[in-house]
């Protein structure tokens, strides 16, 4: 009896990944997953943080996908390795601030270590030719293989007919008949596979599985580093980047301001490491502050706070501010008026 | 048979799921880990973590905002 092989797939939580995986346990591959957890992935937890979003199931669609195929699933903190792929991507950037290529080469290869480590064979992905503008090019295909070092032990079971065979292939531990021709960026093909396979409710994220592919979410990077002078992040500062009002009234400060309950409690988790403003005389958000204040500042950055209060409207506002070293101030302020709190500060 | 006590407060999903998945690779089969968080979220997470690689969930409760998940590991 020949021996049972063993892949290790790149589990993202999407559609694509779910079947490729499928494809392999159908052909008597032992598989199990792996999923890199890179700070910016959105979940389900993140959106869930609002309010307005509780009643979106917050689920981990990287685990729901795992449950789904009853494979075991590694999931891979790589949030410290993973900054340099974001701060100097050698293949660039695409639309936004996405590093999608140098992505792909990195999780390739991460792939790679864990599968030599745990004695796989071979690596399989959901990518399909022609399906995203940047990393799954099929002339740069080939750079993900050559740059990640997994040389021909990396299949992709949707699209490989359209590629040239690999090892796994080659070998017969797999058969090739059996793969697929998937190609370009109709999803139609994968959703009757989907149906035939009997996966329902899985996951469709529009835009994407990561915030880098987001717009809004790439111009607050942006302005973070703009603003430090300096291309570097935490782990806070990216969870932060996805909650609240980000407001920069002047390029020393910026105000994040909670939009509602779920948001204000996320927040309070930080009053340690921000200053922060605090609406006392009526209900309103919870406002860090990310810089330092002059008395004039606090004063033009309370004003701005209030504007977001239930006070909006009142004469007078009463706002804590808090430094960062425990001082408090109660500042009674007239909140800023709607035209006066300029478009371009919102970040 | 032994038990052991995880941290995982003030972290955002899948943290404490991550955090719960490398104690318990430090475990043996049979300990129990009882994992304190206070994402809400992880009270789908690591049960479905748990189902998948083979360990039991044998109490959760929720003690004003924290979420306790007590863990037996499996063999």
């Amino acid at each position: 009896m020949s021996k049972q092989r063993k892949a290790v797939a790149l589990i993202s939580g999407g559609l694509d990944s779910l079947l490729a995986a499928k494809l392999m346990i159908e052909q008597g591959i032992h598989v199990e997953g792996i999923n890199f957890y890179t700070g910016f992935c959105v979940e389900g937890h993140t959106h869930a943080i609002r309010k307005k979003d509780k009643k979106k199931p917050k689920r981990n669609n990287a685990l729901w996908s795992a449950e789904q195929l009853g494979i075991k699933l590694h999931i891979l903190d790589i949030i410290d390795e993973y900054k340099d792929v974001v701060i100097n991507p050698k293949h660039g950037y695409g639309a936004n601030m996405n590093p999608c290529l140098d992505c792909k080469i990195f999780m390739v290869g991460k792939a790679k270590q864990w599968m030599e480590e745990n004695d796989f064979d071979f690596i399989i992905t959901g990518e399909v030719v022609g399906q995203r503008p940047m990393s799954q090019r099929k002339d740069l295909l080939p750079v993900v293989v050559r740059e990640s070092g997994i040389d021909d032990l990396l299949l992709r079971p949707l699209c490989a007919q359209n590629l040239t065979p690999t090892l796994p292939e080659r070998e017969g531990w797999v058969d090739r008949e059996k793969l697929l021709g998937f190609s370009g960026r109709n999803r139609k093909p994968q959703m009757a596979l989907a149906k035939e396979f009997g996966f329902e409710d899985y996951a469709t994220p529009a835009g994407g599985c990561c915030f880098l592919t987001d717009a809004n979410y790439s111009k607050k990077l942006v302005d973070l580093w703009q603003a430090r002078n300096k291309k570097e992040y935490e782990l806070d500062d990216i969870m932060l980047l996805k909650v609240g009002r980000h407001i920069r009234p002047q390029p020393h400060y910026k105000l994040i301001v909670s939009r509602e309950d779920g948001e204000n409690k996320f927040l309070n988790g930080y009053r340690k490491q921000f200053a922060t403003l605090e609406i006392k005389s009526h209900n309103g958000p919870l406002t860090l502050v990310d810089g330092e204040l002059s008395d004039d500042d606090a004063r033009e950055a309370a004003s701005i706070a209030a504007r977001f209060s239930q006070g909006r409207e009142a004469d007078n506002v009463s706002v804590k501010f808090t430094r960062l070293n425990g001082e408090e101030t109660m500042l009674d302020i007239k909140p800023m008026p709607a035209s006066e709190i300029k478009e371009e500060w919102y970040v | 048979m032994s038990n052991h006590e995880l941290d995982a407060r003030n972290s955002l999903c899948p943290m404490p799921v991550i955090k719960t998945q490398n104690k318990v690779n430090e475990l043996q089969p049979g300990d129990i880990l009882t994992v304190t968080c206070t994402d809400p979220g992880a009270l789908n997470d690591i049960p479905a973590w748990c189902r998948i690689n083979g360990h039991e969930v044998v109490e959760t409760r929720e003690v004003g905002s924290e979420v306790i998940i007590k863990v037996r590991v499996g063999s």
